[in-house]
């Protein structure tokens, strides 16, 4: 069994309203110089797959299809 | 006209858009679960609002999966008519038969609220009964409805003529106070180039009856009536 770990990141340029906001709220805690929050998504998978490489084009397809929308969003994979 | 709703777990405005569409048609629309895989005999496929899949992963990605998605694309691709509305209008960017998403709503609230849409063109079976320019009460509610797109696919669908609503003032000017999500251009709908798939965020199903507070939803129904009547 392999483990795949994608993370899924809105691309740059667009608007991350979650981050922003985030930001915002680090600001009011106390704590300065916070520049740009990103907020993305982590899903970890279990795959049969135990070639490394196979599991690697699994996952990517994986993210393609359905675990990240390439219209906005980036993804990449981690094997471990 | 035959219309057909498709029915996911987690929608919730199926009965608002059978209503419109009976009240405009005469006939009751059938339902379709989301686990059957055909379509035939259907002139207009509905894919209504609400939170299917309970919005997991992004908004419409599991709906976009399930097993009436490629028949739903098949009638398309024979030239039959779809709307999708709200949650409907993200299930088809997520299937990639609508250019573009929906993002979170720049003010990150859920927004339930009236709006206004500008008419772009007047000139398809959604839009027949309306006229370029007019404007008209919808109301919204939906927490991801900010239209996002690349320059390129945004310029393309202007060039092409295929933003159907934008969100506008009350007397049709578009500006940012009259945009309530920061969808991009004040996008509301889209259109596909054959102008027979049409998304849009705001729920023009919800005000079709006087006892709903006003009409002025029902001009698309009573359209798509007319022009899918034969």
């Amino acid at each position: 069994m392999t483990k795949a770990i994608v993370t899924v990141m809105l691309k740059d340029g667009v608007l991350d309203p979650q981050g922003k906001a985030i930001g915002h709220a680090l600001g009011t805690l106390g704590f300065a110089g916070v520049g740009d929050v990103r907020v993305g998504k982590r899903i970890e998978l279990e795959l049969a797959e135990t070639d490394p490489a196979a599991a690697r084009a699994q996952a990517e397809e994986m993210g393609r299809k359905l675990l990240a929308n390439l219209v906005i969003e980036s993804f990449k994979v981690e094997i471990v | 006209m035959k219309a057909a709703i498709v029915v996911f777990p987690g929608i919730n405005r199926e009965r608002d858009m059978a209503i419109a569409l009976e009240l405009s048609t005469g006939h009751k629309p059938k339902m379709v679960w989301h686990k059957e895989t055909s379509l035939d005999g259907i002139d207009l496929v509905v894919i209504p609002g609400g939170f299917s899949f309970g919005d997991y992963l992004r908004c419409g990605a599991m709906a976009a999966q399930s097993p009436i998605m490629p028949a739903i694309r098949a009638h398309a691709e024979r030239g039959g008519h779809v709307l999708g509305v709200c949650n409907g209008f993200q299930i088809l960017t997520e299937a990639g038969m609508l250019p573009g998403a929906l993002l979170r709503n720049a003010g990150l609230r859920f927004l339930s609220m009236d709006c206004h849409l500008r008419v772009e063109r007047a000139d398809t079976a959604f839009t027949g009964d309306y006229q370029r320019g007019q404007v008209f009460r919808a109301p919204l509610a939906h927490g991801d409805g900010n239209y996002f797109a690349s320059t390129e696919t945004l310029d393309r669908l202007e060039g092409e003529g295929l933003v159907a609503f934008r969100y506008a003032t009350p007397d049709g000017a578009i500006l940012p106070e009259g945009n309530p999500n920061g969808s991009a251009r004040s996008i509301a709908g889209i259109l596909s180039p054959n102008l027979r798939v049409l998304g849009l965020m705001p729920h023009p199903e919800d005000l079709v009856d006087p006892l709903m507070g006003g009409t002025d939803g029902k001009p698309l129904f009573d359209g798509l009536a007319a022009a899918l009547a034969a």
